[in-house]
């Protein structure tokens, strides 16, 4: 979940009237907004593409954020301290150098800015305002009471420690005022001590709790500060990193400033000298709850502390994705698909992997076999389907598809505009005659009717048998392209009983005239059905759905539209001019 | 990361190099290095001065006090500095409890001198400490109140008039040159990101330019990203990247640490292993820095700081892959040598803020499943402790685990106490033990 939706989420749970985001900043974009939810509803939180513009147009914005990786974090952080507007800078970033820390450093003390970080999660202030992902889920925001103030101040350089001790300060105290992870490097922006003389300085911290760690010399300015008096709250404090002492060689430990170096950066020196200033120091982290604990009963036994009430927080409905996960919603699905698979490994057409179908000896029409009819054909059936795509690429310019697509072309228009200008002439006057021949053939040889029964049938209802007929071929003069398919289908085919009968009615019609002969569509339309009877792969049922829906038809639309491409881009490269139809050639009436 | 030491002889190299590059500088400085490989003919091929002058020869590891072990030859020539390396190189030595073979050498010019002088130049939060003594050298600790500070806030130039209170007690007629060699040195310090800078002694020359004897550095290593390339050696490319940085001395590397390191740099999560006792009996792998040094605090409160295996953690949201293979190493490391006395892994965290506990128990899990049969061998119990996004899942997962593969594990979550599953570890360990010397 980002982090702004985790910021929203808190300013909701502490009843907050409008989100704490102001703006996001997102270097190099051309501004807009991102939609994140507030209770409920979705608001709109703008974008501003640089630091600047985000400054300037939001000034009451005083807190900047920074979530850059650590290769930017510095010039973007000193970028957001030079905004008069912005007050305080936290860095998440972990690995920024040591010496950018420093320069920012010292511009932050020169401006009187806080800087917090680098490498922190952040800090919250209870009831009012969290940084970043800073405690977690909404149910630990809730359970450690961070939804409303209590009268502890915390601080540490660790992040997910904090989270811990926000746990522990809920159970032991009346809860966290404001809690701030400094971060782990060696010079953090603000320091322990930084930030336990704020808490002196805010009247509703009665307590303020630090946890320290080895390495630095960081606790010593808070041991100086409570010899002088200048932090007089009750502090319980505890130094990790005792076991340091114990080991034989140095540890590099997790936080790259948590090293021993010399004695006095020890984790024993340090707590020693805390109790010396006048600090609680438990024994041990163990200890450190139940000290706390004891200190703040006393507390209240003394009268210093009021407890703040406990406030029960709204609730804030879950998140889609995180219920989904948690098994609590059911979300329906929107489209139903079954040909292919892309979620897996590698995409698979009907099951079959695309490593098997290049690695082995398959083709396109294996393919259009596995999406088109779900099932992988024998070889001679898929070489018959790449066969009747290469018969039918093209036909010459002069065709309506072909005829379209060069005018579309020639208009200057975009590849696919001009496929599609072809693609849209196909129908029952020009290749979109295969779904009908193959519907046609197939219920006249079904019936049994005889040819001429059948032909004079069509004449009465007025419908024209699609499948025979051409405009130049003829008896004499055959279509090779139907010669082709038959060829290769008495040698090949189980049977051949629909082009058999096609042949029948094709005879037939010649005896009425010569140009009635048997086109590539009815030859492709009855040579499919033959194939997908004779083949035994599909039930009756099946044969009836794909002659119904209209399979055949896609065949001709994909062969022709290699042609076409072909057609749009020699226009192209022929640089032809704008089409015009010469006057002449056409009837005014 | 961050602060890590180079050799002594990339830190001359460095110097020399770059204080030419920044301030026209010419330093009369020659360094070579010698490792157990180096050819020692190609090593007088590309640095003729071995020929020409008397030489230097000392370890370049990392550890100071050289002269007080006879670890030093002093006006050699070639053939002696050779025969001094062959003489001690692979040798395995004591340095104060750190025990270690020498496997790195620096030969430089003889030079003979009077004056040794001092200089430090370190980073400090509002800037950098510089300091100057005129009473350097091995006797520098007994010397320490002649030794004059000044911290130079960040961003402020190393002017005359702030450097000029270092060297005050010099004579007139030293005074500019040595000013002069100070900001250099100091404009290195910033150019390179080096965090410390140390010369003890630096001395003049017979002209009177003033170059460093004995030195140490340490560089930012976070700032590898902008000046790594200028840390490295144009010339002499090394094999490792731009620069290294040896482990402390007495430190190696084992295999699975060295595993670990190259996961860590893979990823913008953090993965740490340190291995402290191979044969430990309770063996840590801990969510967050900070968390992962109170769990090794309250072992060692516990009195078995002996017995702990290691230090390590993981954080910054490492997904489930990431802990695979980490979990897989650790548990390699955690199961080895098993002698049947049983062993703890903790496998602990606080309440995490935004690392998905469910995601990185998986990867954990799965290297645990993997490993089943090792750690039920080994007679290892495992104590879980954790908190944070979709802990209820991560816990679940756990508890399932010790299920279906028979593997001991005891399971708590956000109520109970961070560091109550080490006492629970040591108490297994010990009821162990009373079983076993009670049979």
């Amino acid at each position: 979940m980002n982090p702004v939706q985790r910021m929203l989420d808190f300013d909701f749970l502490c009843g907050r009237p409008t989100p704490s985001v102001a703006c996001v900043v997102q270097p190099g974009s051309a501004g807009g907004f991102q939609k994140v939810f507030f209770g409920r509803e979705e608001v709109a939180i703008p974008v501003e593409g640089s630091v600047a513009e985000a400054a300037h147009a939001f000034p009451l914005a005083d807190i900047f954020i920074n979530f850059a990786s650590m290769r930017s974090a510095f010039q973007s952080s000193m970028e957001a301290l030079r905004q008069p507007t912005v007050r305080v800078v936290a860095i998440i970033a972990e690995g920024v150098p040591e010496a950018d820390t420093k320069q920012l450093i010292a511009y932050a003390r020169q401006h009187n800015k806080i800087l917090i970080g680098p490498a922190t999660v952040g800090g919250v202030q209870a009831g009012a305002f969290r940084i970043g992902d800073t405690a977690g889920t909404l149910d630990n925001i809730v359970a450690c009471k961070l939804h409303r103030p209590g009268s502890a101040g915390f601080v540490s350089k660790s992040g997910g420690m904090s989270n811990e001790m926000y746990n522990v300060l809920a159970r032991t105290t009346d809860g966290l005022y404001e809690g701030i992870a400094i971060g782990g490097d060696v010079f953090p922006g603000s320091t322990l001590s930084d930030h336990c003389l704020r808490y002196e300085n805010i009247p509703q911290v009665k307590l303020i709790v630090v946890l320290g760690e080895l390495g630095g010399t960081d606790e010593y300015s808070l041991v100086d500060a409570l010899k002088q008096k200048r932090i007089t709250k009750p502090v319980v404090a505890w130094v990790s990193g005792t076991c340091a002492k114990l080991f034989k060689s140095e540890v590099q430990f997790g936080h790259a400033g948590a090293k021993s170096g010399g004695q006095a950066e020890s984790a024993q020196a340090k707590n020693e000298a805390l109790a010396a200033a006048g600090a609680i120091v438990p024994t041990s982290f163990e200890a450190f709850e139940g000290t706390i604990r004891d200190t703040f009963a006393r507390m209240v036994a003394e009268g210093a502390i009021t407890p703040c009430p406990d406030v029960e927080a709204p609730s804030v409905p879950q998140d889609l994705e995180a219920a989904k996960k948690a098994g609590k919603v059911r979300v329906p699905t929107n489209v139903v698909s079954s040909i292919c698979d892309d979620r897996g490994e590698e995409p698979t057409y009907h099951g079959v992997t695309m490593s098997t179908l290049i690695e082995g000896d398959f083709g396109v029409g294996d393919v259009i076999s596995l999406l088109w009819f779900k099932r992988s054909l024998p070889k001679y059936a898929t070489r018959f389907v790449e066969m009747c795509v290469m018969l039918c690429a093209d036909h010459g310019p002069c065709v309506s598809g072909a005829h379209n697509t060069i005018v579309t072309s020639r208009a200057g228009k975009d590849l696919v505009s001009c496929l599609v200008a072809g693609l849209l002439t196909i129908g029952p006057r020009f290749g979109g005659a295969i779904d009908d021949a193959a519907r046609y053939f197939q219920d006249a040889c079904d019936r049994k009717l005889d040819p001429d029964e059948f032909v004079e049938d069509m004449k009465k209802k007025g419908i024209r048998v699609p499948g025979i007929g051409h405009r130049i071929k003829s008896k004499d003069n055959r279509d090779k392209r139907v010669e082709l398919l038959q060829r290769y289908a008495r040698k090949f085919f189980p049977a051949t009983r629909y082009l058999d009968y096609a042949l029948r009615v094709e005879a037939y019609t010649l005896t009425k005239a010569a140009n009635l002969v048997m086109n590539v569509d009815g030859c492709i339309g009855a040579l499919f059905l033959d194939l997908l009877h004779s083949s035994s792969l599909f039930s009756a049922a099946e044969i009836e759905q794909i002659v119904k829906i209209g399979y055949l038809n896609g065949l001709f639309v994909l062969a022709r539209s290699i042609g076409l491409i072909g057609h749009a881009l020699d226009q192209k490269r022929l640089q032809q001019g704008l089409y015009r139809h010469p006057w002449e050639a056409v009837l005014y009436i | 990361m961050a602060r890590k030491k180079i050799r002594e002889y990339d830190s001359k190299r460095l110097l020399k190099a770059h204080i030419k590059r920044l301030k026209g500088v010419d330093l009369p400085l020659n360094v070579a290095q010698v490792r157990a490989d180096t050819n020692f003919v190609d090593l007088l091929d590309a640095n003729p001065w071995l020929k020409t002058t008397r030489l230097v020869v000392k370890p370049d590891m990392l550890f100071g006090k050289r002269g007080k072990h006879d670890l030093v030859g002093l006006n050699l020539d070639f053939a002696g500095v050779e025969a001094f390396i062959k003489a001690r190189i692979g040798k395995v030595i004591d340095m104060d409890g750190c025990v270690g073979a020498i496997n790195t050498f620096i030969v430089e010019p003889f030079v003979p001198h009077d004056q040794e002088y001092y200089l430090c130049i370190q980073s400090v939060r509002l800037g950098n400490e510089v300091s100057f003594s005129e009473a350097g050298g091995v006797e520098i600790e007994a010397n320490w109140d002649k030794v004059k500070t000044v911290t130079l806030p960040t961003g402020a130039p190393a002017s005359p008039e702030a450097l000029a209170p270092l060297t005050s007690g010099l004579p007139l007629e030293l005074r500019p040159a040595m000013e002069a060699f100070l900001q250099a040195c100091y404009a290195v310090f910033l150019d390179l990101d080096f965090t410390l800078v140390e010369m003890n002694p630096f001395t003049l020359d017979a002209a009177g330019k003033p170059f460093p004897l004995d030195m140490r550095g340490e560089l930012d290593d976070t700032a590898a990203f902008k000046s790594g390339k200028k840390w490295g050696d144009v010339e002499f490319p090394l094999p490792w990247g731009d620069v290294e940085f040896p482990l402390p001395f007495g430190r190696a590397l084992t295999a699975a640490e060295e595993h670990i390191a190259g996961l860590d740099a893979a990823t913008g999560a953090s993965l740490k292993l340190s291995i402290l006792n191979p044969q430990g009996r309770v063996w840590t792998m801990v969510a967050g820095g900070g968390a992962s040094v109170i769990y090794a605090d309250t072992v060692g409160d516990l009195g078995f700081a002996g017995e702990l295996g290691n230090y390590a953690e993981y954080s910054g949201a490492p997904n489930a892959q990431e802990t695979y293979a980490y979990a897989k190493t650790m548990l390699d490391v955690a199961t080895a040598g098993a002698d049947g006395r049983g062993r703890a892994l903790i496998v602990g965290g606080g309440i995490s803020n935004f690392t998905d506990v469910a995601a990185t128990f998986k990867g954990i899990i799965q290297a645990m499943r993997e490993k089943a049969d090792a750690i039920k061998a080994a007679r290892m119990r495992i104590f879980v402790r954790r908190g944070g996004p979709n802990y209820e899942t991560g816990l679940a997962l756990m508890r399932a685990l010790g299920a279906d593969t028979g593997i001991e594990i005891e399971v708590y979550g956000p109520d109970s106490s961070m560091t109550g599953i080490c006492a629970r570890a040591i108490e297994y360990i010990r009821d162990l033990d009373r079983s076993a010397s009670a049979a």
